[in-house]
């Protein structure tokens, strides 16, 4: 058998969902009797046979993709609660499995999974889909790409109405239907304490957790997950900050990102300087701006 | 052979892997270490905290990178993006060498992140030879293999583990990174003696050792890094200085990881074994 068979041949099984008890299955479509299977290639030995040594690995395999997942999206587990989440997170690794070098992009595809699969998403998938974005956007936010930063006088020294600005990288703007941020810093605060509790403790934070979830009501958020001192941060927006900030991501000009934030807003026109003076000089603060991206733009 | 062609003529002493939850104690305690090793994956990315404490560490700390998906023995293709990734972090760390394992771990673009054993033919150790050629080529930086713990062995192996492993290092003409706790994994789950092992890898490509605990359990043993060494593994670690000589020694410890203390003391009993090869060399 040649190299590229055994391993296709390995992979497969490996990746194989375990069954019940995180044993290996018996019978597999395609593959038959796995004991079958796993003699073609795989020798036994004085105290495992072919089968076992293969299951080693078919639970290692699932056991490392599932807590990877289970790390990355707590918030998505306290919505579901932890069965679901788990026999969620195995639907969506069958259908997902890891296509990067890394298992931080485990979870990328997983909110567009969850649109796809409302099965899986609980009962409301709004919700579901909210908080997998959000944590995926806190991934993305914590390792994201920062440029020189522009200051606030070097903004003020720059403005015009034709100027365009980029924001820096990390930044990720989001709108939800869910005030999910609350959600997950409540999760984070009860598992955060759960490490250093006894069993009963962690019961009491279960609970709190549950109720955290339960008492979620809809309530349209818009926010930037960013970063300060390389810790990232939630930050609420009003509706008109969230859309200047995404025409300007999206290359719009300051006074074309000015205009689409107003457009249909109720805030009365004679307080809108002042509110977009405020907001600049904090984006400018908080070095949301690029140097670097700046400088092309004026080349 | 403190210092060779597969580790940058460098002549490294006892290192400990870097892990998160010692960086607030190395950063503000800056205790003495002779170097860190890092895994690449986890700076492999565009900016945030890991690279800022990454660049503080560089500052005071010699550090060399330690791959963990690679896939050398993998029959896919190489990964480009995971090259040029790999690549802008040598050009941060500037190791003087970088090591992955002889193992395999993606199939058609799709990732276990595991590292899966090898079959022991010559047509994988080909294949094998050939991509650790390409990447060392890229990288431009010398390129050390590690042989792996295994829980399987090959109906069609057409050699010994180390016979393998010689023969991709001669093909590829690179470096070893000789993990003696795995060859004693290794030695337990397929009845091998781990002692023929060590002597019989060509002692003049090792470019560094790796030490680790691991777990027993009743029918075989797993590779878990989360424990002490033990006494076997410190004699298989005493032969391998004797033929190799004071080489540079990375202890692992990826799970239930204790304080920095803990862990450096632990490290730091390896020098007993490089105090009598230096010995040895002066007299």
């Amino acid at each position: 058998m040649k190299l590229a068979a055994i391993q296709k041949r390995m992979a497969r099984a490996v990746m194989t969902p375990l069954a019940p008890g995180d044993n290996m299955q018996r019978r597999v479509s395609g593959m038959g009797d796995m004991r079958r299977y796993a003699a073609t290639f795989i020798k036994p030995n004085d105290r495992l046979t072919s089968f076992e040594r293969l299951e080693l690995y078919n639970r290692q395999y699932w056991w490392r993709v599932l807590a990877a997942l289970q790390e990355d999206f707590p918030g998505l587990r306290a919505v579901l609660g932890d069965k679901k989440f788990d026999t969620m997170s195995k639907a969506y690794l069958i259908d997902c499995p890891s296509t990067s070098f890394t298992l931080r992009n485990l979870g990328k595809k997983l909110e567009g999974w969850l649109a796809r699969h409302p099965k899986w998403a609980g009962k409301d998938q709004r919700l579901a889909l909210d908080i997998t974005r959000l944590e995926m956007a806190d991934i993305e936010a914590f390792d994201g790409k920062t440029e020189p930063a522009l200051k606030p006088e070097d903004i003020s020294a720059l403005a015009s109405g034709s100027l365009k600005l980029r924001l820096q990288p990390y930044i990720q703007l989001l709108d939800f239907k869910y005030p999910v941020d609350d959600l997950l810093l409540a999760v984070r605060d009860s598992d955060e304490g759960a490490a250093f509790a006894s069993n009963a403790f962690s019961q009491r934070r279960k609970r709190r957790r549950v109720r955290a979830t339960a008492k979620l009501k809809p309530a349209e958020i818009f926010l930037a997950v960013h970063r300060i001192d390389e810790s990232v941060y939630f930050r609420r927006l009003a509706r008109e900050e969230f859309l200047i900030l995404r025409a300007l991501r999206d290359g719009k000009s300051l006074s074309q990102a000015i205009d689409l934030g107003f457009r249909n807003s109720k805030t009365p026109i004679v307080e809108r300087a002042d509110a977009v003076q405020k907001w600049f000089q904090h984006w400018a603060t908080l070095g949301w701006f690029c140097k670097a991206a700046q400088k092309a733009v004026l080349a | 052979m403190p210092a060779n062609r597969f580790n940058g003529f460098t002549d490294y002493g006892i290192g400990i892997g870097l892990r998160s939850p010692h960086y607030d104690h190395i950063l503000t305690k800056k205790p003495v270490c002779d170097w860190f090793e890092i895994i690449s994956e986890n700076f492999m990315i565009d900016g945030g905290r890991p690279l800022r404490i990454l660049d503080q560490i560089l500052e005071q700390y010699r550090v060399v990178q330690h791959g963990v998906s690679m896939y050398f023995g993998s029959a896919d293709r190489l990964d480009r993006e995971h090259l040029r990734r790999l690549k802008e972090l040598v050009r941060r760390t500037k190791t003087p060498w970088l090591s992955d394992h002889l193992c395999w771990g993606s199939v058609d673009g799709r990732y276990t992140h595991d590292l899966l054993p090898m079959p022991y033919t010559f047509e994988a150790a080909k294949i094998t030879a050939q991509k650790v050629r390409a990447v060392r080529d890229f990288l431009e930086i010398p390129v050390a293999v590690e042989n792996v713990s295994s829980y399987a062995e090959f109906h069609v192996s057409e050699m010994t583990e180390w016979e393998f492993l010689n023969e991709v290092v001669e093909r590829a003409d690179c470096g070893i990174l000789l993990d003696v706790n795995n060859i004693y994994v290794s030695s337990q789950n397929h009845n091998f003696d781990p002692l023929e092992y060590v002597n019989g890898i060509p002692a003049e490509r090792v470019a560094q050792i790796h030490i680790a605990g691991h777990s027993k359990y009743r029918k075989y043993i797993l590779d878990t890094h989360d424990h002490p060494v033990i006494d076997p593994v410190w004699k298989l670690y005493e032969r391998a200085i004797q033929r190799v000589g004071h080489t540079a020694t990375l202890l692992e410890w990826d799970d239930s990881i204790p304080s920095f203390r803990e862990v450096h003391d632990e490290a730091l009993k390896a020098n007993k074994f490089l105090a009598s090869a230096l010995l040895k060399k002066a007299v």
